[in-house]
């Protein structure tokens, strides 16, 4: 049995894993947190936000974030393909910023319009 | 962007997510001239720096980022007859509500409203608010700067990084600034719990081993011109335990140590503050005690979440709408009494004969608990009881009363939070 904090939602739900019963979970308020239970312990992701390079806009940076989850360990990995985007303004909020991230099919995605 | 009349409706004072759900709501309520008065560049306020997602599961049922909430928002208030003025900053709001502002374009302004919405949100407590000893370095400045320095306007403020406080903000900074390259050495806290959403202590911090110190202060900063090192200690209750210092080799320190209410415009009108919250004592509607002039958001209270600053401002919108329409509210007032276990509630006062069905009562309860019981009670007679399995200081809760319950209270209600 573990004791996880379910982070899909500001909630935070304690939930209760159990590895010996097909990672059934208790504890969650939602059918979202059975899911990310079972998920975290098998194979955990992660939403990654940041901001990228923009020329012409209000400001200086845009911010970005992937269009899905993507698995923990490439947090880093996906961060560095950010570090040389520049973007030129107008930027539409969902426009493709990174097509795929790591060979996952993910891409990062612009989350304002500038 | 920046038209604007002599006067109008309702007047907001601040495009964040407050102001724009108020100004949005006020017009679906029947007001036909509302205005925003926003004093930066462009509305949305602190969501547009707030990058991370989680914004948005209530109120528009999906996960957002800050700046999607805000630009939603922002789209939808387009949609209305809303205008907005940008770059002006209220100064002062008159007795008979004459809101004077400064304008980068227009220069000064004096704007007639019929109702006005308290939108100004809070601002974060700094270094001379907690008095933390030591040099005057530079490379100490709160969490919230620094955010909008890394998100928005592209600077990365430094490169080893202590930060003090807990709070949701600090957190999601040491994620933030761990992406961008920095090393977050700690997580310092005063109190013996994080005052943060559990969320943010799994996500941010777990996931890129940042160690926590919980029950640890600064309580020495050194650095001739920049930060050189930060000496933290053990605590008991506020008092540094001589002994346990610890100390960490950096060039910065963010501060997540609370926020504040930004209520001079409030307090110079003549509203009522609660010193509790530090925000306006409102009304089940959100009405001041000024009559005509509404607060909602964290210029009321601080949130956890924007959904509910969202919620409380679209009540406040309809409210001011319908007051400049000429709708007027009497009948009795119940006031809402704090007991041992409740830090606050919003609202502090309510009148029964404005509540259709029920009322929602928010409040912070004043120390992590387990299952608890949260007891309403008048004139010693129980009223209502609601049981939780967890709570904690960090963690707004909400209680729903039943018109028909309080139609039997008398001139107070009592809550209070017990062990069950």
């Amino acid at each position: 049995m573990k004791e996880l904090i379910c982070i899909v939602c500001p909630k935070g739900c304690h939930l209760k894993v159990d590895e010996n019963d097909n990672y059934s979970v208790t504890g969650n308020d939602c059918p979202r947190g059975a899911e990310y239970g079972k998920k975290e312990l098998t194979a955990p992701t992660r939403m990654i936000t940041s901001t990228v390079k923009v020329r012409g806009g209000l400001y200086s940076r845009c911010p970005v974030k992937t269009a899905a989850p993507i698995p923990k360990g490439l947090i880093f990995e996906a961060m560095k393909l950010l570090d040389n985007v520049e973007l030129q303004a107008p930027v539409r909020v969902g426009d493709v910023v990174v097509e795929d991230i790591c060979g996952t099919g993910i891409a990062f995605i612009a989350a304002r319009n500038l | 962007m920046s038209n604007y009349d002599k006067h109008y409706e309702v007047v907001v004072v601040g495009g964040g997510p407050a102001g724009l759900a108020a100004a949005y709501s006020a017009c679906q309520n029947g007001a036909k001239k509302v205005l925003i008065i926003e004093r930066d560049r462009e509305v949305g306020g602190i969501l547009n720096q707030c990058v991370h997602n989680g914004f948005g599961l209530h109120y528009f049922k999906e996960e957002l980022t800050g700046p999607e909430y805000a630009g939603r928002f922002a789209d939808m208030v387009k949609g209305t007859c809303a205008d907005i003025l940008v770059d002006t900053m209220v100064l002062e709001i008159t007795p008979d509500k004459i809101v004077k502002c400064a304008s980068q374009q227009h220069g000064y302004l004096a704007i007639k409203a019929d109702a006005v919405v308290l939108c100004m949100g809070c601002r974060e407590r700094t270094r001379g608010a907690i008095e933390i000893p030591g040099d005057r370095s530079a490379g100490v400045l709160t969490a919230g700067t620094a955010q909008r320095y890394v998100n928005m306007e592209g600077y990365m403020p430094g490169k080893k990084v202590v930060i003090l406080g807990s709070g949701d903000i600090g957190l999601i900074m040491a994620r933030r600034m761990t992406l961008e390259g920095a090393k977050v050495l700690a997580v310092v806290e005063l109190s013996p719990y994080s005052n943060g959403l559990n969320r943010n202590i799994v996500q941010c911090l777990n996931d890129y081993d940042i160690p926590l110190y919980l029950s640890h202060t600064i309580t020495n900063i050194v650095g001739k011109t920049r930060v050189e090192k930060v000496v933290i200690s053990e605590v008991d209750g506020f008092t540094p335990i001589p002994g346990t210092e610890i100390e960490f080799e950096c060039d910065t320190v963010l501060l997540s140590v609370g926020l504040i209410p930004e209520n001079e415009i409030s307090i110079r009108a003549g509203v009522t503050i609660d010193p509790r919250t530090r925000g306006a004592v409102v009304y089940e509607n959100m009405q001041t005690s000024m009559e005509g002039v509404f607060a909602s958001g964290n210029v009321v209270h601080v949130h956890d979440l924007v959904d509910f600053v969202t919620g409380e401002s679209i009540r406040a919108g309809a409210a001011a709408a319908e007051f400049a329409l000429g709708k007027r509210i009497g009948g009795r007032v119940i006031d809402v009494v704090t007991k041992p276990g409740v830090n606050y509630t919003v609202p502090q006062k309510i009148r029964p004969d404005n509540i259709e069905k029920s009322v929602d009562i928010f409040f912070r309860t004043n120390k992590v608990r387990g299952n608890s019981i949260i007891r309403v009670t008048s004139d010693g007679a129980k009223v209502a009881e609601f049981k939780r399995e967890h709570m904690a200081p960090g963690e707004m809760e909400k209680i729903t009363i039943p018109k028909v319950l309080l139609d039997r209270c008398g001139d107070s209600i009592e809550i209070v939070v017990e062990d069950a």
